[in-house]
């Protein structure tokens, strides 16, 4: 199964939607590859820029409430897919995103605003492994922590099934 | 225990449960457009899995950008057409036929009370008007939903929607769905469905209960649902005047997608909107609203009437009371979009395209183009827009530009009036 973790960036800010992290006049790309360039460059967030190593670096995301909001458009997972970056943690996700996230076989995990806030005074270099099996978040940054997180059960087989069509077809 | 209407739409559509908190649904309406679907068209053709589950389920539209405008749409616009056709899908509507999917669809009749709808489009929550159950997907759920015409959803929690009291004269469902939004935030429903009731939905036009149910993504819901009602049924007639010996009948018929008396729901609230005056957005989020009487004087460079929050004929008509004899201010550029052939011609009828282009609009073709920056009225950085859409997001209508959401009336009042203002002193 595919393993998660990695470098964390860090987006201190609740209700990023859809837009910002990838603008509608780049959904005229037939291509997921094609939208590599494109991530996050709306986002309105002090001090963030949308071509910076941090960013280039990043497999993983930590962010505050209800992440991908608006629009219902996949390019904003699949934006982070062909960046590499396959889990993002957050205190809530809107819900269209969170199922494109599974849909794709990719992590969308939610966890308490203390937890949330626990990840963030980790620092601008940590890095994080999930362990899908034990239900663990293990950051390491000024200090190195390790927690649990909830999964759905049906979102945990979508992702081992590698996305909802690979399950769907096998299922229904 | 009593059930809610989309319990009662969950029940009859169950297929499975494929955990403790999650339903899969058979899926009666599977809605495509040519923005999200290629994706899924092609990675169909690639797994070799190039099928559709029941040809009559699928409807199919090019709106977002029609004509096409550069190699890329025109290439996604064939694709949807291709596949449409190697499909033999009947309700398929290409350039001459086309218009904004959500204001197209029901005006065909595709929608009906006790239905389960998916779109690869966040706003598809608008259909929940016609007592159905329809939500937003992304292109993953479509190309299942294509493919094996189910969809998996979380079990539904209902928020109560109680909306008492009386419209004023230049208030409507727009202003109505601000207030709410404003309140509720745009995280205040989420995951969640949000059953508009009450007197003022009871006296609400279809076109205005499509109107509250195409925001309530706004406030992170899954879905707006009405029950239906005669309003319902007698906008449906035309469609099912062979179902039912009289409208009367029909009704009766749809009282099984009413919500029982003793319905559980997860929360209400109620608002009372007698005192309400017209709401506007200021900011980057669609909860970010003010009463429009502390924005007067908000210099604009562009007014923009239509998408499927607010280009239909019932909006058309408001903004004509304003524009009627009167000419948009200087160094502002009016666009309306009506949003489907019909809601054009009838436009066309009644005098009502006159009316905008003797004040100084520019007509164009039904298109969803501008609300989303894709074509027909982008902004260019720091540009203002009033515009009657649905997302006021950064970036939104064009990168750099600024959008305040409004309803028709107050977007043809600020046209004319050279800056946001009070619409109610133009009627």
């Amino acid at each position: 199964m595919k393993q998660f973790g990695g470098s964390v960036l860090f987006l201190d800010r609740n209700d990023i939607n859809t837009d910002e992290i990838i603008p509608a006049k780049y959904l005229t790309e037939n291509s997921k590859l094609a939208l590599k360039p494109f991530i996050l460059e709306d986002l309105k967030l002090e001090g963030f820029d949308s071509a910076s190593e941090k960013l280039a670096d990043a497999s993983v995301i930590v962010t505050r409430a209800n992440f991908g909001c608006g629009s219902s458009r996949e390019h904003a997972v699949w934006v982070f897919e062909v960046n590499e970056i396959n889990v993002v943690i957050a205190e809530s996700f809107a819900r269209i995103f969170r199922q494109n996230m599974f849909n794709c076989g990719m992590l969308a995990i939610e966890l308490a605003k203390e937890k949330i806030d626990e990840l963030f005074s980790l620092g601008d270099s940590t890095t994080l492994t999930i362990d899908l099996d034990a239900q663990t978040i293990t950051a390491i940054g000024c200090e190195e922590i390790t927690f649990p997180f909830t999964l759905n059960s049906f979102d945990r087989d979508l992702v081992q099934a590698g996305g909802w069509l690979a399950f769907a077809d096998k299922t229904y | 225990m009593g059930k809610t209407i989309t319990e009662k739409i969950f029940a009859s559509h169950h297929r499975d449960d494929p955990s403790e908190n999650t339903v899969v649904l058979d899926i009666d309406v599977i809605m495509c457009h040519e923005i999200t679907t290629p994706i899924a068209i092609n990675d169909l053709v690639e797994r070799g899995m190039d099928r559709v589950c029941d040809v009559n389920k699928i409807k199919a539209v090019i709106d977002h950008v029609t004509p096409s405008k550069d190699s890329k749409t025109a290439t996604q616009a064939k694709i949807l057409r291709d596949w449409a056709r190697r499909h033999n899908i009947q309700d398929f509507f290409d350039i001459g036929a086309n218009g904004v999917c959500h204001a197209l669809f029901p005006e065909k009749g595709f929608i009906r009370p006790g239905y389960t709808v998916i779109m690869g489009d966040s706003h598809t929550c608008t259909h929940g008007a016609f007592g159905a159950f329809a939500a937003g997907v992304g292109t993953t759920d479509l190309e299942v939903g294509i493919l094996k015409g189910v969809c998996s959803f979380r079990k539904p929690q209902t928020m109560k929607v109680l909306i008492n009291g009386e419209l004023a004269d230049g208030v409507y469902a727009k202003d109505v769905i601000l207030k709410i939004i404003r309140e509720l935030t745009v995280n205040g429903a989420t995951d969640k469905i949000m059953e508009f009731c009450g007197p003022v939905v009871d006296d609400m036009s279809m076109e205005s209960r499509m109107t509250l149910c195409n925001m309530a993504i706004e406030a992170g819901a899954t879905c707006g649902v009405c029950a239906p009602d005669k309003t319902t049924a007698e906008y449906l007639w035309p469609f099912i005047q062979n179902d039912y010996a009289s409208v009367d009948d029909a009704v009766v018929d749809f009282e099984k997608w009413q919500s029982d008396e003793d319905a559980r729901y997860a929360s209400e609230i109620t608002i009372d909107v007698s005192r309400l005056v017209p709401q506007i957005t200021y900011g980057f989020k669609p909860d970010e609203v003010k009463d429009v009487t502390e924005m007067e004087g908000v210099k604009v460079d562009q007014v923009y009437i239509g998408s499927c929050t607010n280009g239909r004929i019932e909006d058309l008509r408001e903004a004509g009371r304003v524009l009627k004899g009167r000419k948009i201010a200087d160094g502002i550029r009016g666009i309306l979009s009506p949003a489907t052939p019909k809601i054009y011609n009838q436009a066309l009828a009644e005098g009502l395209i006159q009316i905008f282009m003797e004040a100084g609009f520019c007509v164009t073709n039904p298109t969803c183009g501008a609300c989303l920056g894709m074509s027909n009225g982008v902004l260019a950085a720091g540009e203002v827009c009033a515009s009657t859409t649905n997302r006021n997001f950064n970036g939104r209508m064009g990168k750099g530009g600024m959008v305040h959401l409004m309803s028709p009336l107050s977007a043809a009042a600020t046209a004319v009036h050279g800056s946001i203002t009070d619409p109610r002193q133009y009627i």
